[in-house]
Order: structure tokens, then sequence, then C-alpha cells
């Protein structure tokens, strides 16, 4: 095992920029490393070798040519398979994409090859992110680098495994109700949302348009800055993209790291008192506060009475705009096709690879969604969903008045065994009960390693403003300067 | 039902009262789509016009065409309607093959543009049509079944589906219910159809051909008995011509009486119009109809015209069809009936090219309303499809204005030209056919007439002028009629004089 996959991307980046190290070097000590672990991890669901060797030696000669590196040039990364990656497999862990080849790169991947970083491969996830543990993906679970048999959370448990298992330093997420932070918080790994707008969406396969954020997986909050500031900013191609500079976050990251916080107001969300989450997680999470406090933050108690309702508002706007999202993989124009033997209907061929195609989490969530737009009960469903999400965000805008920033567990609970919650969806749904609110509103929110509860990761939700993504790097960063980083037992 | 007799139109309009409305469809003529950068030109090879975001990849995002949404409020000013300031795209789902996201981006209950009407002229008489919404959205793909029975999904062996047509933009005009037009309902439609296609082509958005299916219509008939509620309306679909437009009013009128008077019920439904017959056939019955989940659009955000650009947009509206003919009726000096005979031909833009090309208007008037005119109805084609070029018109007529073609041989020359032969100029030529106006050969024809007719000479000479009719007809006859007739009379008069 080299040492150099327990460096950080920071490290990485300026080792390869002086050329103390080659970009192939660290490229093929994640490789090997994936070669070594991934059978027993499941991170990835397509490993890119070829490629990636590629890609660095191509950083390499740059390199040799005289030109200057950016930060990440040359380090290698992990992607969700959520996102389309021109030419590589991307297919959202559904049986329904097995082996599509998009013809073109989302614009978060199109920056990430722009910033001469090297794409290892792509991540397991929840079929079409719909899930909190990884298991729901059509190709099998990721395993917790922490405990093998626990979940490294979800949907994006491939992309904080495989930082965990020191497979990759960075990776993608996307977070739609908590995608990347909670995977971040149970593998004990940072995991960034940014503002809802602040990342383009163009290439990521949509589940939740109004909810869907790409965003950075690290195992420090610099390296989730680094990334974050590579796949930010303004993207024509995305019309709900935000038009206006990204929030200088690595700047914010390193401000955080000196570990003071006066005059940083902190605000303790009433609502999220701890009712349903494990002792251990509450345990760390005050601890975490009290930490907080020492580093100079003001800490009080804030009241956003709405937050009791996100989850189902949540599990009315998600599902529904997923049933239109998901209408087009109907075996026409790419992916699976079921039962086209001359003899079915075309109406009978689509519904064939539909029923074929889709797991059962994605079925319920597309029938949910269908049935609250249905003509008589889109009022009393989708309608009033968004009448809840607007008086979130009404408790949000209100609480930033007060605290410059609000602060939770990430999840509830730590990560929990294989097939704990897979009987029940609603226990699976609690999983994402801190990290739904952020996505109702469209602020970024951070997950940072706060500690340990049995042995096991425990994160701490940081919560900003709308693109006021800096402020949650500053604070994540403090709490990591004072509790340090966590790394699993060896595998 | 008990009867399947058939009513006369007379025998329907005293009895039931019908009321009509219409939603047209008009794909804009933007450089690319709705959605994304393709190109929209029309005939282009299959799926060779398409990318990512019109073939709904995984992944993909709408991008709105600002050009797409500026014509549609150009469209819905010129309606006097009114703008919103602010209004959302909505995903209409429904299942297609021909729909690449099995969702269309449409808008529902936030259109662009709501509340106006278009003022139409039937015989000098003008009927107000009241226009309910204009709203954009995108058009869908060509689906081709190839091996069934009927050219229908069901029983086609194989589907094929072109997306170069899939998310050109296409604003979709819907007009108010319109009641009380009885027995004149058909041709109402029409009009209203003609009307809207000149002012969309006047605004230059579009090329609003319906033979291309850049225009489509889609006509909702129902009817009632005095005094009585409105009845249940049909929707027939894809009605592609401004004559189809009139019969499919007609025929569905006549069909929805035959049903009423035998004692049954008209069923919501859409229905078919077959241009060969003009008959109506059941479609799809809108009782069993898809719902179509509309919901806001969240890959889009909201639309929000801003005041000031919509009133530059309407005080940059060129001159609208109406206000343009009144102007042309009083630079031509035309009367009222003139007018109407021109506009009832369909003859005032190609009257008004022919102007331009050099004729004058009443010379353009009377060979567009005239011998084109009977040309066009003994072909059975539209005047503008008659085979004759307004510039070509022109060109015949300054023959005739400088003398060189007669009338009569400028309708042979005619005759040539919708023959195909090539311009006035050639045929003339090509034909021999212009006037005998050599002084010298016309002389020695002359001279030739009278060594001929020497008592007829005698006559004239004699002051008996009217006898020079002898003499012409036989210069004419010598000359095989390519002489002018004036002309040969005042020369032989000159030649007796002294
Ligand atoms: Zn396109």
């Amino acid at each position: 095992m080299s040492d150099l996959i327990k460096l950080s991307a920071a490290a990485l980046g300026e080792k390869i920029a002086a050329g103390e190290v080659s970009a192939e070097e660290v490229t093929r000590a994640h490789l090997d490393r994936i070669a070594e672990v991934d059978g027993r991890v499941h991170a990835f669901l397509h490993v890119d070798d070829e490629g990636a060797v590629q890609a660095a030696r191509a950083v390499d000669a740059q390199r040799a040519a005289g030109d200057k590196l950016g930060p990440l040039a040359g380090v290698p990364i992990a992607i969700k398979d959520v996102i389309a990656t021109k030419g590589i497999p991307s297919t959202a862990a559904s049986k329904i994409l097995e082996g599509w080849r998009p013809p073109y790169d989302a614009t978060v991947m199109t920056r990430i090859r722009d910033a001469g970083m090297v794409m290892l491969g792509k991540t397991n996830m929840d079929e079409f992110a719909m899930g909190s543990s990884t298991e729901y993906s059509a190709y099998g679970p990721t395993f917790n680098p922490w405990d093998l048999t626990r979940i490294p959370g979800g949907s994006g448990g491939g992309s904080a495994a495989s930082l965990a298992a020191y497979e990759a330093p960075l990776a993608i997420g996307t977070d739609t109700g908590g995608s990347i932070r909670q995977p971040g918080a149970v593998t004990g790994t940072v995991g960034a949302k940014p503002t809802y707008g602040g990342t383009s969406r163009y290439g990521l396969i949509a589940f939740s348009s109004s909810l869907d954020t790409p965003g950075p997986c690290a195992r420090t909050v610099l390296d989730a800055a680094l990334l974050h500031q590579v796949i930010a900013g303004h993207d024509p191609r995305d019309s709900t993209s935000i038009p206006l500079p990204v929030p200088d976050v690595v700047a914010a990251a390193r401000q955080g790291a000196s570990g003071d916080l006066t005059g940083v107001r902190v605000g303790l969300v009433k609502e999220f008192s701890g009712e349903g989450a494990e002792p251990g997680v509450m345990a760390v999470f005050r601890d975490t506060v009290e930490a907080l406090t020492k580093l100079g933050a003001e800490v009080v108690e804030v009241s956003c009475p709405h937050f009791q309702y996100a989850l189902p508002a949540y599990y009315l706007i998600a599902p529904s705009e997923c049933s239109s999202n998901l209408a087009r993989f109907d075996s026409v124009r790419f992916g699976l096709r079921v039962g086209d033997d001359g003899r079915n209907s075309l109406e009978e061929v689509m519904s064939l690879t539909r029923e074929a195609g889709f797991g059962e989490e994605v079925k319920r969530r597309i029938i949910l969604g269908t049935f609250a737009l249905s003509s008589g009960y889109y009022d009393a469903y989708y309608g009033q969903a968004q009448k809840v999400r607007t008086l979130i965000t009404r408790d949000f805008t209100a609480a930033f008045e007060k605290v410059d920033v609000l602060v939770s567990p990430t999840t509830p609970f730590t990560a929990f065994e294989l097939g704990a919650r897979t009987a029940d969806p609603y226990q699976m749904y609690l999983a994402d009960l801190y990290t739904i609110p952020t996505n109702l509103y469209g602020g970024p929110g951070i997950s940072v390693p706060a500690g340990l509860s049995d042995g096991l990761p425990v994160g701490l939700q940081v919560m900003a403003p709308t693109m006021a993504d800096d402020r949650m790097y500053r604070i994540a960063a403090a709490v990591e300067s004072t509790v340090g980083t966590f790394a699993p037992p060896a595998l | 039902m008990s009867t399947n007799v058939l009513p006369t139109y007379d025998d329907v309009v005293s009895r039931y009262e019908p009321v009509i409305g219409l939603e047209t469809h008009v794909e804009l003529g933007t450089v690319t789509k709705m959605f994304c950068g393709c190109p929209t030109d029309f005939g282009a090879e299959p799926n060779t016009q398409v990318c990512p975001v019109c073939l709904g990849l995984p992944g993909s995002l709408p991008v709105a065409n600002r050009a797409a949404i500026e014509a549609t409020i150009r469209i819905g000013l010129a309606l006097n309607c009114s703008i919103a300031t602010w209004c959302r795209f909505a995903r209409k789902n429904y299942f297609y093959p021909d729909m690449p996201k099995n969702y269309q981006i449409s808008q529902y209950d936030e259109p662009l543009c709501v509340d106006g009407y278009l003022d139409v002229e039937v015989d000098g008489e003008l009927v107000r049509i009241g226009i309910e919404r204009v709203h954009l959205e995108e058009d869908t793909g060509k689906t081709l079944h190839v091996g069934g029975a009927t050219g229908r999904i069901h029983g086609a062996t194989e589907s094929l589906v072109d997306y170069n047509r899939a998310g050109i933009p296409l604003v979709e005009i819907v007009t108010k219910p319109v009641p009380g037009l009885g027995a004149r309902a058909p041709e109402i439609a029409k009009a209203y159809v003609a009307e809207l296609r000149d002012v969309i082509r006047t605004l230059g958005v579009s090329d609003v051909r319906m033979e291309q299916g850049s225009m489509r219509c889609d006509v909702n008939t129902s009817l009632n008995l005095p005094g009585a509620e409105w009845g249940t309306r049909t929707e027939t679909k894809n009605v592609n011509s401004l004559r189809s437009v009139e019969r499919s009013v007609r025929t569905e009128m006549l069909r929805q009486a035959m049903v009423l008077d035998g004692g049954g019920t008209i069923t919501q439904e859409t229905r078919h119009f077959h241009e060969d017959t003009g008959d109506t056939t059941s479609g799809r019955s809108k009782e069993t109809a898809t719902d179509y989940r509309y919901f806001p659009e969240p890959d889009l955000v909201p639309l929000a015209p801003e005041p000031v650009w919509v009133e530059q947009l309407k005080a940059a509206l060129p001159e609208l069809p109406r206000q343009h003919r009144a102007r042309l009726k009083t630079e031509w000096n035309l009367s009222d009936l003139d007018m109407q005979s021109i506009l009832n031909a369909g003859a005032v833009e190609l009257i008004e090219r022919t102007v331009a090309a050099g004729a004058s208007p009443e010379a353009a008037r009377k060979w567009w309303l005239g011998e084109l005119s009977r040309r066009a109805n003994a072909d059975g084609v539209e005047l503008e499809a008659v085979g004759a070029t307004p510039e070509q018109v022109a060109k015949l007529q300054v023959l005739v204005a400088s003398g060189k073609l007669t009338d009569k041989l400028a309708r042979q020359v005619l005759e040539g030209v919708l023959a195909g032969e090539g311009d006035p100029e050639q045929i003339m030529a090509a034909r021999g056919l212009e006037v005998v106006s050599d002084t010298g050969a016309l002389t020695a024809a002359i001279d030739e007439a009278i060594a001929a007719n020497p008592e007829v000479a005698e006559k004239i000479r004699g002051g008996n002028q009217a006898a020079a009719g002898v003499l012409i007809g036989a210069v004419m006859k010598t000359t095989k009629g390519q002489a002018d007739a004036k002309t040969v009379r005042e020369l032989v008069l000159a030649r007796l004089a002294s």
C-alpha cells in the first residue's frame, strides 16, 4: 500500500505541481488500492484504469512542458454514477441504464477535466439517488469501510466509501435530501451540498430537479473547498444555475482552520433537539457545540417550527418530480429494452422495460409522485407541499437574521447494519430528517466529522444562507481543527 | 340512434346553433429550437438535427430560447392580448414515442399572453373572435408506423421516429368559444384562420405553411337548440388547409345534427378529419383521456418579460393585415366591392407584389381577378399556386403598356408562362408573338391590300372611312394578327388621304 493514498488532495496537488511525484504514480497508487480493496467495499461500479492513466500522463506532460498546474491537477477523483461522463458507463445504479455511455459530459465533469483532475471511475449509489444506504443499487450494496457489515449511507454511499477506504482522495456526490451529507457523516468524511444553483445540474441524471445539487466529497474540509471551487459557478446550460460569483470557500476553509470563531453566531435548531436520535449521536453533537463555544462562537437556540413538516413535504415534491423525470426511460432511444419480440406492442415494450428495469424503491416513488400530481389530488399533495416549502424557507430566513449558521447532527443515527431498515421505507427516510430542510430551502449544508459513537463516525451538519457557502466551510474547518479527522480501522 | 339520414345544411342551421372554437399551432421560424441550439430547417435527413437536450437524454436540461419568447409576445400583442408579467412553463406528462422526455414542456395555467381578440372581415362585415390565450411550447417528433393497415401505431410492425422536429418552438393560439355565428360558422372559422395566418406572416415569425405543417388547426364544434345550453363539443384534429377548416366545421355540424336528430348524444372526443372525403371519424374519447399531471417545469426559471421591453415590442409591431388592406384600398382607389372581390380571391398580396414589380394597380387587378382566377378555378388550385408569379405578370403588363403586345397576344404569352415556358419576353420571342410595328413591313402589307382592293381604296379616298375595315382585316390577315389594329387603321387612312 502506497502512502500516497493517505494524503489529502491538497497535498497531492502540491506534490504533483512541485514535481515530487507524478500524476501517473498517484493515479496508479489509487488504482492499485481499488484493485486491492474494492472487492470488499464495492464503492465502484466502473473503474476506468486506462482513461485514468491517460489523463494522468497528460498532466505530467503539461508539467514537463512547463505549464503551471492548478491546485488539483493530477489529483484522482471518483464520480457518482448519476453524473453523465462521455463514453463511460453512466447508469445511476439502475438496470434500466445498464451499459449506457453518454455522448456528452456533465458540466461538473467538464470542469473537473479542465482542472486536470483524473477520473478513476464511477461510484455506486442508491438507484437514481433514491435511498439512504446504497442498498437500493441494482448492482449490489456498498459496504462501510468502518465496518463492512454496515451501510455507507446513501444515496452517495459509493463516493463516501471510496474516500474512507482510501480508494480516492476526492469524489463527486449529489444531494437531493442528504445524499452527500449523510454518507459523509456515517463514513467519517466531509460532504458538502452547495447552494442550489451554485453548481450546475447539466448532466446530472435528474431525480428531483428542484432539489438535486452536485457537490464535493473529501476527507478534509479544505479538500472539499478546493473541489467546490473547481465545480461551482454559473453554467448557461442550466437555467436554474445562479449567475453570481462563487463565494471564496477555499479562503473560508483556511480561515476556519485557524480555529477562531470569535463573533460567529451559531444557531441550534430547537426542533432538532434529539427526539428519535441515538443518544451517542446527541452526545457527540453536544460536545461539538461545546467545542464551538470554546472557539469563541456564540451559541443560541432558534426555532424553526415548520421543519417538522419537511420530511412529508419532501416525500411529495421529490417523488412528483421523479415520476416525470424518469418517464424518459422507455426503451425507445437508449438503455434497456425488454419484450421487443415483434408480438408485444410499443406500449407493452415500454411497460415491460420499466417493470424489469426499475427497482422497488424507484417504482414506489414513481407511483407516489404520479398519484400526488394527479388531477384532483394536486392541490392537496404537490401544491400543499410547495406551501410547506415556502414556510420552511421563511423559517431559515428568519433564523439567519439571528444567527450566521445553523448546526445539527447530520443524521439521527450512525451507520446501521445492512438490511436493518429496508423492510420499512419510513425508517429509511428518517436518515435524512436533519438534512432535508436545507434542500427544500435551497441553501448550502456541510457534514464534517465530529466524533465517534461506539466506534462509528458521527457528523456535524452546518447550514448557511443561500450563496453563503463560505460560511459553512469556515465553521466546518474550525470544527475539524478542534476534533481532528477520523480514520477507519485498516481494511 | 334510429335515423342515419344526413340532414341538409340549411335544415341544420334552421334548427340548431353552432358554437365553434379553434386551437391553432404555429411553428415559429426561429433559427434554433426552443430549448437547445439545434437548427430548425425543414426537410433535413431524419435525426440529424438533434442533441442530448432535444433527444431528452438523461441529465440534459432545457434553456429557453429568447427569440421564441419574443415572437410569442409579438403574436400576443398583435392579437390584442395582455402579456403576463410573470409566468412559468409547465410539464405536460404523457407517454408517446415521439416525445423524447415523455413530457412536453408547455404552459398550463400561466400562459404568456391572455385575453385578446382578432377582428375578421367576412363579406365586408367585422366579426370579433375572442382569444383566450397564446402560449409557447415545444413540438414533438414525427412517428412513422410501418407495416400496419392503418398507418397508426396499432398493428404496426415497426415504428420509426424522427426527432428533428422535436423541440421546435410551437405557439398555441386558443380562441374563446364563438357562439352566434349561425350558418356562417364554417366560413368564419376559415376566415379567422386565414386572418391569423396573415397576421403571423406579417409579423415574420413563421412561414405559416399549412401544407408543411408549420400551421395546424384543431377545430372544436358543438350544436345546441336555440336558447338551450351549449352542446357537447368534439375536437377535430389536424385540419391542415383553409378549405378543410371550413369543411370540417360544416361536416361536424351535419354529423352532430344527424346524431341528435336520431335521439343520440354527442360524445366528447377527438375526431380525425380526412382531406379526401371531407369526413371526420372518431379518435380517442376524452372520457378516458390521459391525466396530463401538469406541474411547473422545475428545470426552467419563471418568465418575467420586462414591461418596458413589451412596450418596445408593441411600438415596433408592423402594419397588420387589416390596416394594410385599408391603406391599399385607398392607394389603389378601389370601391368596397372591388376590394372585397380581391380579398375573396385571396389576391391582395399577389396584386401588391405585381404592382411593386412595375404594373399599375388597375392592370394587376385585371390580370389576377380575370384570366388568372379563371385559370386557377379551372385547375382547382389556389390563386398563388396558379403557375405565374407576380413578377411575371408585371413583366407581361409592361410589354402591353409599351405596345409590344396587344391584350390578345398577351393572353397567349400568359398561356406560355402558365405552361412553364419561361418569362414573358422569352415566350414572346420564342412564339413570335410581338406586335408587328415595323412600318416598312406594314406599309408593304397595306400597299398589297390596296392593290388587291382598288374599289375599297377608292371609297376611302372619297371620304368613306368606314370602308377601311376591309383593308385593315386584309392587313391583319397578312401579319397573322400581330399588328396593332389601331396603328394599321391610321396608316391606311394616311396612305389614302392624299
Ligand atoms: Zn437539440
